[in-house]
């Protein structure tokens, strides 16, 4: 088991999980997180942004029904990469996990959640479940400066 | 019967990282009891408390999904695919 994980992203995808959240405000926005896992570094590579599949409740909730699971790990392999974790936004509520998060969780992914407020981005952070699912870990970001071409 | 198991990512390091597993089994229920027989670490990420798979936790036979089929009772015949796939939920504090 991984005591210290770390995911490591760049600023233009972490502007864009940004900006997704303030796209789908005062809704949940989620969305796949693409790249590739390592022992100690994961690092996100690429986003792919999905639709939240909670009809009910899609202002504090969000679902990724297993049609876009699907979908989301094609894409990926098409990309040369791997789903590694999956992000969505808390519109008006800080950037912790939930207990309904915790509860819902899957091992071994990167759970990154954007808080909004007031159609505001505000903090990012992530998060890794405890193998005996008992808590969420935060997980260190390390956020690279944007690569310019 | 052989069928195989495909393991999803979040759940093979549980299972010595192997993304395909065969059993002889002859329902769905049969052949995920010997997976989490071999596998014990699995068992929590598949079911809850009440022992029932968690509502996040699909499992197919080739591309039906069992809810729609008879669930465990689902009969497998030889070279089914037996897949789990995620659903990913949360959301916030809010109930």
């Amino acid at each position: 088991m991984i005591t210290d994980p770390m995911l490591r992203l760049n600023e233009e995808l972490v502007n864009r999980i940004r900006a997704h959240g303030v796209e789908c405000y005062p809704h949940e926005c989620c969305g796949a997180l693409l790249g590739r896992d390592a022992e100690s570094v994961r690092e996100v590579l690429d986003l792919l942004p999905l639709e939240n599949r909670h009809g009910a409740s899609p202002r504090n909730r969000f679902t990724i029904l297993p049609d876009d699971f699907r979908h989301a790990e094609k894409v990926a392999r098409e990309r040369g990469l791997d789903p590694v974790g999956w992000y969505h936004s808390h519109p008006d509520h800080p950037a912790l996990p939930s207990e309904f998060d915790r509860a819902h969780a899957w091992p071994w992914y990167s759970y990154v959640i954007v808080s909004v407020e007031q159609r505001q981005p505000g903090q990012v952070t992530s998060w890794r479940l405890a193998e005996d699912r008992a808590r969420f870990m935060p997980e260190r970001m390390e956020i690279a400066a944007r690569t310019r071409v | 019967m052989p069928v195989k198991v495909l393991i999803p990512t979040p759940l093979r390091p549980f299972a010595e990282k192997q993304e395909c597993i065969q059993f002889d089994a002859r329902t769905v229920g049969e052949a995920l009891d010997l997976l989490t027989g071999r596998y014990g670490e699995l068992r929590k990420h598949l079911y809850g408390d009440d022992g029932r798979l968690r509502n996040f936790v699909n499992v197919y036979v080739n591309d039906e999904d069992i809810r729609s089929l008879q669930k465990d009772k689902t009969p497998l015949k030889e070279g089914d695919i037996i897949s789990i796939i995620p659903s990913i939920a949360g959301g916030n504090f809010l109930v």
